[in-house]
């Protein structure tokens, strides 16, 4: 079998691709985080939580829950559906009833509040689901794999990058190119003169908030089937996040999702080459680049 | 009037005397010492914190990488080098400050809500290391710690010469602080706290004053830690985690930000509270917790503390 530097390259292959998966996360997690950010000037620390919340919706459906009465159960792609939606319905409520009142305060606020939360949501889950991990079992149109030649790939895998990239370009897309977009990034300069304009400025943030939510949400639906469904998911992965987002600095969309991508690769690499610092990598290459730059790959100084 | 924050005139003074005696009767009339002891390690670990935050400006979101990382290393000390435990303390403490300079260096790079992404990733690993590492118990953390005789004379085997140990160390800190925020050292602080590009075109190194502010908040954040390990004779991975770090964080806004007593209240109002829930509530400690988080960042930003101030100066213009 070929080898690079001693690694056999099917392994090798096989770390970068299981690095993109998570990149693919990463990518989608910081892409949301810089959108809320951007517009509501909010750090979502809860954006773990939604995360996990995704997860579970996926995870309960596919088991059959009762709601209000009724049994509902629904496959995956149904729960790509529904996830994303009541996520996106938790965090209208969350930025209705709450970060609203935190607008005029120091954005520390807004992390300490979305903190609470998340120990809420992450408690709640405890309580009911246990620490354990749940699988859910990959939709059976993504099972098997498809050999490459080079390497041999899981399918649902491939659909997971494929997936996320189509949803970080898409959101790119309406952001920097459509009529939405344009006045979302206006709202984000001057908030009182886009309402003077007409626009009705904060249905726009509750909408964003939702949207960067809903985000998390898609992307924990999207991992159900390649980690454990598990309270904790979403506390782990923030961190790495916010660390991505330090790294890539929260001004740029392209930026948030590149950073996100190519982290995970490193992540990958770095598993086949020097296992115990996989878990710590990121946060090595987040110090390096505060010290040689501090606002970040893509970010500005201010 | 401000005499639970700024200034410490008559009144403080009586007031704060007044505390130190309860705090000294206290074992005697029936209250457990080691759940006040307890409480005063926190006590010690959120006013580390509020010298930060409430003072300087800087929300560390990695406080317990100090805490714990010192509760380890006094723990260690103690165990397999059989030191005393004013020198494991002393242990603890330097490794806090150790790693407060090198976390400090790197985080102060950047301001704001980053300054705390940065500090929460970087307790984040951390604590990765303490669950790795060989000296550390993994999961288990190092348990049944002796406390061991200080200065190699004084057993501290007994709770109540231990509770006095540890009541005499937070004497002591409480009037490092107090010196610390009242010095010009401490005035350039709020300045920077208050508009730091002023600061900085007034002449000061903004950089220096804010690496000696983390560095001597994370010392005092390793000696919450390291007394810690002495009264409840363990370290955890738990009291390393962000978990941790948020608790400290709510101790310090529930008793009251940038003001003496806060820390203080919020430190025994957050250890009384999960004592009193852990038997009942389990799992919903958390929760509540969190709950409480919430409320409090939505409607009771000033805590307790601050509240009384407040209330104090309207009585005053009336």
């Amino acid at each position: 079998m070929t080898e690079i530097f001693g690694v056999p390259i099917q392994a090798l292959f096989g770390q970068l691709m299981l690095g993109l998966v998570n990149g693919s996360f990463y990518a989608m997690l910081s892409l949301g985080l810089a959108v809320i950010f951007g517009l509501l000037g909010v750090v979502n620390f809860a954006h773990g939580a939604m995360y996990m919340l995704g997860a579970y919706v996926a995870w309960l459906g596919l088991d059959g829950i009762d709601v209000l009465g009724t049994h509902v159960q629904f496959n995956f792609w149904v729960a790509l559906i529904v996830g994303p939606l009541v996520v996106g319905l938790v965090g209208v409520g969350v930025e209705k009833l709450l970060l609203k009142r935190l607008y005029k305060l120091d954005p520390l606020y807004g992390l300490l509040l979305t903190f609470g939360l998340a120990l809420i949501v992450q408690g709640v889950f405890l309580q009911y689901y246990g620490s354990s991990g749940q699988s859910y079992d990959t939709p059976e149109a993504l099972t098997g794999a498809t050999n490459l030649g080079f390497m041999i790939l899981p399918n649902y895998r491939g659909f997971v990058v494929a997936a996320s990239l189509v949803i970080c370009f898409g959101t790119w897309f309406l952001i920097e190119r459509t009529r939405l977009g344009s006045l979302l990034r206006a709202g984000t300069e001057n908030p009182a003169l886009v309402q003077a304009f007409g626009v009705n400025v904060p249905l726009m943030v509750t909408l964003t908030y939702a949207g960067g939510a809903a985000l998390a949400g898609l992307a924990g639906v999207l991992a159900a089937p390649v980690i454990q469904v598990t309270p904790l998911m979403g506390s782990n992965l923030i961190i790495v996040v916010f660390a991505v987002v330090v790294i890539g600095g929260m001004g740029s969309i392209i930026g948030s999702i590149l950073t996100g991508l190519v982290l995970g690769l490193v992540e990958g690499l770095t598993r086949v080459f020097y296992p115990e610092a996989s878990n710590v990598v990121v946060f090595f290459i987040m110090a390096i680049v505060l010290m040689i730059r501090p606002a970040g790959l893509f970010g500005k100084e201010k | 009037m401000n005499w639970l924050g700024q200034g410490v005139d008559r009144t403080g003074k009586i007031a704060w005397i007044a505390a130190l005696a309860i705090l000294v009767v206290a074992p005697f009339v029936g209250v457990y010492p080691i759940f006040i002891a307890q409480a005063l390690c926190f006590a010690i670990f959120a006013m580390s914190f509020n010298l930060l935050l409430g003072y300087t400006g800087l929300l560390s979101f990695g406080h317990a990488a100090f805490f714990g990382g010192a509760a380890y290393i006094t723990a260690w000390l103690l165990q397999e080098k059989h030191l005393t435990p004013e020198l494991a303390t002393l242990g603890g403490v330097g490794a806090a400050a150790a790693t407060g300079l090198v976390f400090g260096v790197v985080a102060i790079r950047r301001q704001g809500i980053y300054f705390a992404m940065v500090t929460l990733a970087l307790a984040y690993m951390l604590s990765f290391f303490f669950l790795q590492a060989s000296f550390t118990g993994g999961e288990n953390g190092l348990q049944g710690i002796e406390r061991g005789k200080l200065l190699g004379l004084i057993p501290l085997d007994g709770d109540l010469a231990l509770y006095f140990f540890v009541l005499a160390v937070f004497v002591g800190v409480f009037l490092l602080v107090l010196r610390i925020v009242h010095s010009p050292y401490g005035q350039v602080l709020k300045a920077i706290r208050e508009n730091e590009p002023r600061a900085i075109s007034l002449g000061y190194n903004v950089d220096r004053y804010k690496l000696l502010a983390f560095v001597l908040s994370a010392a005092l954040a390793g000696l919450g830690g390291s007394l810690k390990v002495l009264v409840l004779h363990l370290a955890t991975l738990q009291d390393v985690r962000w978990e941790q770090s948020g608790e400290v964080i709510l101790m310090t806004l529930l008793g009251g930000l940038g003001t003496f007593a806060g820390p203080v209240v919020g430190a025994f109002t957050v250890v009384g509270l999960q004592n009193y829930l852990s038997d009942r509530a389990g799992a919903w400690t958390t929760v509540i917790i969190g709950v409480i988080f919430v409320l409090c960042v939505v409607a009771f930003r000033k805590g307790f503390v601050g509240e009384l101030l407040a209330w104090q100066k309207r009585r005053a213009r009336k």
